[in-house]
């Protein structure tokens, strides 16, 4: 589980988190949704340290990360996977390269349990037989399939994703979704992934927060959304004109031709 | 204000650099590895630019010593002096902070765009350390070596101009590059390309690590490990002079 109390984040004096009190619970998938610029990628580095909050705790299973010194910090973060917007593959390495990465550093594994392991990773994340490729020669969502497979190569207590259907088409989208959803039941991992696809939500989101201009404005889960009255949540949901649509055909609206 | 805050930043990066490597034994394979990417591979420009070198600074002595008092020898004398105190280290330094310095602060300031440096620290990597060290030592180790290349081949380069031109008697040159020999003088520019080594190496990866933004700033950041390198050297043979050679 990971806690975050009354955290605060500033830049140049422009406060981008204010406030922020939340938790997220262990094996579930905690989703973070909220516009573009709203704080969410921010929140998501403060609470793994890439950021320094200006004020605040983050607790991970009841350790304040925020008063861990360097040394402690990199411990925690052997913990921890990953998953950035951009995938963040190292270029010069190939695929197994990649996933093995964290192997190579941390374990003392022999290389033939090594390379079992990224191949059990690549096979979970259904990427067999690409692992002398180089991430220049993989597809969007191949790349985001082989930085998943690196996250979870340590067994991982805590899997972080930042926007991990950014630029993928809704199909590989979903299967990205599957996949991470699938892990965190499979491994009982807290995961946390950062989003604004409302697919993503109404598919994966057990735990959902909503941040809107640095503050959290609303949580419950996906299927509290529809029923919230928060103005700010729906505007943001019911943002397109689709879901407009599939709000008014749930609603009594639909009754009103003047709605079509 | 602002110098010593960059300093302070130097200082406190430096020091993650030369903490406790996670894994000596992959420090050392990336220690090798950068010994080709950063060193062996610099070998082909700085034979190419010491041959020219060696051949233009005889030429030009040559060219303005019009006493017939002065021994031709005299020729090759300086041709020597210069190449080992000055150019083999220094000019050869700068020609690597051009070369190696951009290299290390683009590709670092890449890695730091394209969250590669967030992903290494997501894994409880040291990324200062691991990213940069291998690079500091590898360049430590292997630029004496480049230095002396560069010696050998700048007085070969001049004798090829004698014989080429014939400027200046080979025997002359021959004799001039051997007499009054100090062999301290390689000595003193074997410890500047160490120093210099480290100053290229650490200030470019630090531009390159501290970059924000997107390619425009890799770029900048590029410029200014180069052009802070070379202030730096320039300063650094300075003061190493006085307190060598004084």
């Amino acid at each position: 589980m990971i806690e975050v109390k009354d955290l605060y984040k500033s830049f140049s004096g422009e406060s981008v988190l204010d406030d922020i009190s939340v938790s997220f619970e262990k094996g579930k998938t905690n989703l973070i949704i909220g516009r573009s610029g709203s704080g969410k990628t921010v929140l998501m580095k403060c609470i793994v340290g890439l950021h320094e909050a200006d004020k605040g705790s983050v607790f991970f299973d009841g350790r304040d990360f925020l008063k861990m010194n360097f040394k402690e910090r990199q411990n925690l973060r052997r913990e921890i996977g990953m998953l950035f917007q951009g995938s963040a593959l190292f270029d010069s390495l190939t695929v197994e390269e990649n996933v093995m990465f964290p192997l190579n550093m941390f374990s003392d594994m022999t290389p033939g349990d090594k390379t079992d392991r990224v191949n059990f990773c690549l096979k979970r994340v259904n990427l067999e037989n690409e692992n002398a490729l180089y991430p220049g020669e993989l597809s969007g969502g191949m790349k985001k399939r082989v930085a998943i497979a690196r996250a979870i190569v340590q067994n991982p207590k805590y899997l972080f994703c930042d926007e991990p259907n950014s630029g993928l088409d809704p199909i590989t989208a979903l299967l990205i979704d599957d996949l991470i959803s699938e892990i965190t039941k499979e491994f009982d991992i807290t995961t946390i992934v950062n989003t604004h696809d409302m697919n993503s939500v109404m598919e994966i989101g057990e735990k959902v927060v909503f941040i809107h201009e640095g503050r959290k404005c609303w949580e419950g889960t996906k299927e509290d959304i529809l029923n919230s009255e928060d103005v700010n949540l729906n505007d943001f949901v019911f943002a397109s004109n689709f879901a407009k649509k599939i709000k008014a055909m749930t609603t009594d609206e639909i009754r009103d031709p003047e709605n079509y | 204000m602002r110098f010593l805050s960059v300093f302070g930043r130097y200082v406190i990066f430096m020091s993650r650099v030369f903490s406790r490597p996670e894994k000596a034994r992959i420090y050392l394979k990336q220690t090798i590895l950068e010994m080709e990417s950063l060193g062996f591979n610099s070998v082909g420009i700085v034979i190419i630019i010491s041959i020219f070198i060696g051949a233009v600074i005889t030429l030009q002595t040559r060219y303005n010593l019009e006493n017939p008092l002065l021994p031709l020898y005299i020729i090759g004398l300086t041709a020597r002096d210069t190449m080992l105190l000055e150019f083999s280290s220094t000019m050869v330094g700068l020609i690597l902070a051009g070369k190696v310095g951009s290299n290390i602060a683009s590709e670092i300031g890449h890695m730091r765009i394209t969250e590669q440096i967030d992903a290494l620290e997501m894994m409880g990597v040291n990324s200062a350390s691991y990213l940069v060290l291998p690079k500091i030592i590898a360049t430590m180790v292997f630029n004496p070596f480049l230095t002396a290349i560069s010696m050998s081949v700048g007085l070969f380069g001049g004798w090829m101009a004698c014989i080429i031109t014939g400027a200046l008697p080979s025997a002359d040159y021959l004799y001039g590059i051997q007499y009054y020999f100090i062999p301290f003088y390689i000595v003193y520019a074997l410890i500047k390309t160490v120093f210099y080594a480290f100053i290229i190496t650490s200030v470019s990866a630090f531009q390159g690590y501290n970059v924000k933004g997107g390619a425009l700033e890799v770029g900048r950041a590029s410029t200014r490990g180069v052009v802070f390198s070379s202030i730096l050297i320039l300063m650094t043979d300075v003061i190493l002079t006085q307190l060598m050679l004084a």
